[in-house]
């Protein structure tokens, strides 16, 4: 009984007959009773009635067209799932202290009014932190994009598949069915989300130190020249963008080694070793040849944001890089995943 | 025979559900075109309501409360005249499936199942005999080595996205996401489902918790919840739909005694509605309470399958003759020429001769025997295997 009340077209079909045929009257008086029907209805389809019930009654589902919409439904509590997690809170707030550490210490360390020594990450903009806290964003970027944002997205791009496969959950979202090419997207897309937002807690969490430890106001790009506070923001938000952006390379690499164990451990710990040999790599002056193909290799290019004019070759090298291993290794992991066996 | 008189109903109306297109190749009196217009309810609804009063209402209106119980027993009959169930009626249907597995275990080899629409079809073997590679493939999780499947008339793992929607499954025990409620794990596993109605969700995740018995300890995270819960929550996942086969993997196990009794229940509810229900289990008794037809498998190869009464016949019953006269009656039972005479502790058993049973009975009672029991016991399950192979049941895959 209940089952067929959360079936609207079950419950709803039988109905009308119910009531007509309960009362066991003739034809006239069925006639009567449904006249506006039967008007409506040319009696031929009479004789195929009980064919027809059968068929309705068996496949309750038919009338029920599914909205090319209901398939976003997986990626909506995909993204609730993940950021409801112990684990995501936690990587999360670890890259929120980050901009506090480094603010706090800065200030700590100019209590006395010497400037902060420049830091060795590329642009100096530590140095430039205690004149306007807007730059304790960049500064706290630069710092998180060599290892802690790439490691936060290893841990949650190696778990995507992997991790479900661990948990015997994978089974139970193929015979839904999830459909896997849907599902390999629904991860990657919400492995992206992941990056964003990772991003953005990180520019945030360091926009809002900086406003509070440090003074604000028009700020002095690489190049010499002053922007206004405003535009100031605007580059922030458009270099927090791009840091995203710079990690869609190793989100699909990530996805990739997922979907070739069935540890959710042994892919996180293959992505976040990946993430640090390539870095290690890219030091090593022999591999020069090598090193523009390097995911890691453009990632500091942001800084070229905070030129004037601004520089873009480095940036769209930097893109392009991240589209190709997108590219190449989004369909590895669909190659993979869709001819997998599902033994887990 | 009996056993199968009493689902009789049901396996038609799977088949429609199953099989449209067949159903209207069937049909005696309908064009092709009706079953095709499924979709169109309204249009139909008020047609058949005016149209055909006699003639439905005959099939129909005994049972008004029960619409497709109705219906089902119409065509059951006409379905009933085809005969034996053909591959296309079979809900799942294999031919010649194996598995080789990459370190080059044959797990399946050569499987030829039919599982007839609206049975109750017991999958059974002892563990490591195939069943849940069998499983996986018909689910379209793993690729055969070779051979093909068809579940619901459609060629799997290609048609996953069609079929499964109609398919609730139990593979190999529950899988549950620990940190989420019992709730949210449903609600993720509806999610999945493309052709799952948002709307509806709250509902249905709400229904099949019910079902299951799960309501008061929905809200609890699944990693507090004991193995007997989460075998519920898994079969609460399977039911989030009206589903048109069910496929159980052991679904019994790790469940204690009353466990086992509601999900025995459950499933006889379930067939009882038309849903086909695929059960597999290394548990005689478990297949012989619920089933009406069975498979058994053995190192991955199928030795039987058929109707459960079927099956069971095919080892003889025992004529069993409860008595605290053990002699005499032996004794009168040799003089009527019954064979296999054995004494037992509370009387006589005896192979069951071919002519009247009421004469043997007055025989014993005549000669001062007193018979506190007489009958037939049908031979059980156990009994079949061990005739068929010559071995027990409890063999090591
Ligand atoms: N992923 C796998 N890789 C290799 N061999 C497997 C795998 N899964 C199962 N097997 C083997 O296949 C055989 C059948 O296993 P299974 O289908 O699980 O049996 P059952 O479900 O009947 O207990 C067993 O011998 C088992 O060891
Ligand atoms: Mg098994």
């Amino acid at each position: 009984m209940s089952r067929a009340e959360s079936l609207p077209k079950s419950d709803t079909e039988p109905e009308p007959d119910t009531e007509s045929e309960t009362e066991p009257g003739t034809e006239a008086e069925a006639g009567t009773g449904a006249n506006a029907k039967s008007a409506a209805r040319p009696g031929g389809r009479g004789p195929s009635r009980a064919t027809t019930r059968a068929g309705v009654t068996a496949e309750p589902r038919a009338g029920r067209t599914p909205s090319p919409l209901w398939t976003l439904g997986l990626f909506r509590n995909e993204l609730v799932t993940t950021f409801r997690r112990w684990r995501t809170i936690a990587l999360l707030g670890v890259l929120a202290a980050v901009p506090i550490l480094i603010g706090i210490s800065i200030r700590v360390e100019t209590r006395g009014g010497s400037t902060a020594g420049g830091g060795g990450e590329g642009p100096a903009f530590i140095a430039q932190i205690t004149n306007n806290g807007l730059f304790l964003v960049f500064t706290a970027l630069a710092v998180t994009l060599p290892f802690f944002l790439p490691m936060a997205i290893g841990v949650v791009a190696g778990d995507a598949i992997a991790g479900e496969a661990n948990a015997g959950t994978l089974r139970y979202l193929l015979v839904a069915p999830a459909g896997r090419t849907r599902l390999l997207l629904t991860k990657y897309a919400t492995t992206m989300t992941f990056c964003l937002v990772a991003t953005l807690v990180v520019a945030v969490s360091a926009f809002a130190v900086g406003a509070l430890l440090f003074p604000l106001g028009e700020l002095t790009t690489i190049s010499g020249t002053r922007i206004g506070f405003a535009e100031g923001l605007g580059r922030a938000l458009l270099i927090a963008l791009v840091v995203s952006a710079s990690l869609t390379g190793v989100a699909a690499l990530g996805l990739f080694v997922s979907t070739l164990t069935n540890s959710g451990i042994a892919a996180m710990a293959t992505t976040v070793g990946l993430v640090i040999t390539v870095q290690i790599l890219d030091q090593i002056p022999q591999l020069h040849a090598l090193q523009p193909y390097f995911f890691s290799h453009y990632w500091l290019s942001f800084a070229d944001l905070m030129r004037d004019p601004v520089y873009w070759d480095d940036l769209v090298r930097n893109l392009g890089l991240q589209g190709l291993y997108a590219a190449v290794f989004g369909s590895a992991a669909w190659a993979r995943f869709t001819a997998k066996d599902i033994t887990a | 025979m009996e056993e199968l008189s009493a689902v009789e109903p049901d396996p038609a109306q799977a088949a429609g559900a199953a099989f449209p297109a067949d159903q209207a190749g069937s049909a005696r009196t309908v064009p092709a075109p009706e079953p095709g217009s499924t979709g169109a309810v309204s249009a139909r609804k008020p047609g058949g309501t005016g149209a055909v009063p006699v003639r439905g209402g005959g099939g129909t209106g005994a049972v008004p409360a029960r619409k497709p119980g109705g219906v089902g027993t119409v065509s059951a009959r006409g379905a009933g005249g085809v005969g034996a169930v053909s591959a296309q009626d079979a809900v799942i249907a294999t031919r010649a499936l194996s598995k080789r597995y990459r370190g080059g275990q044959l797990a399946v080899d050569g499987l030829d199942l039919t599982v007839p629409a609206g049975s109750v079809f017991g999958f059974l073997g002892p563990n490591g005999s195939g069943k849940t590679t069998t499983i996986r493939m018909l689910m379209g999780l793993i690729e055969p080595t070779s051979g093909t499947a068809r579940v619901l008339g459609q060629p799997m793992p290609r048609s996953t996205r069609a079929v499964l929607p109609h398919v609730g499954a139990l593979i190999e025990g529950p899988a549950l996401y620990g940190f989420l409620s019992g709730r949210d794990n449903l609600v993720r596993y509806d999610a999945a489902d493309p052709a799952a109605d948002p709307r509806t969700r709250r509902t249905r995740v709400a229904t099949a918790l019910d079902r299951v018995g799960l309501t008061a300890a929905a809200g609890k995270k699944a990693k507090a919840y004991s193995l007997g819960m989460k075998q519920r929550l898994g079969l609460a996942a399977a039911l989030l739909q009206p589903r048109r086969l069910l496929v159980l993997d052991e679904p019994t196990n790790g469940l204690d005694p009353q466990g086992m009794r509601e999900i025995r229940s459950l499933v006889r509810e379930l067939a009882s509605d038309g849903t086909t229900v695929f059960l597999s289990s290394h548990l005689l008794d478990e297949i012989e309470q619920v089933c009406t037809h069975a498979a058994v498998m053995a190192q991955g190869r199928l030795i039987t399958q058929g109707p459960v009464a079927d099956l069971a016949a095919g080892a003889r019953g025992r004529l069993v003759v409860t008595t605290p006269d053990a002699g005499d009656a032996a004794r009168i039972l040799k003089e009527q020429g019954v064979a296999d005479i054995v004494v037992t502790e509370t009387g006589v058993t005896a192979e069951p001769p071919d002519r009247e049973l009421a004469h043997l009975n007055a025989a014993l009672v005549t000669a001062g025997v007193r018979v506190r029991g007489f009958g037939v016991e049908r031979a059980s399950l156990e009994d079949a295997f061990v005739a068929l192979t010559g071995e027990g049941f409890d063999v090591a895959g």
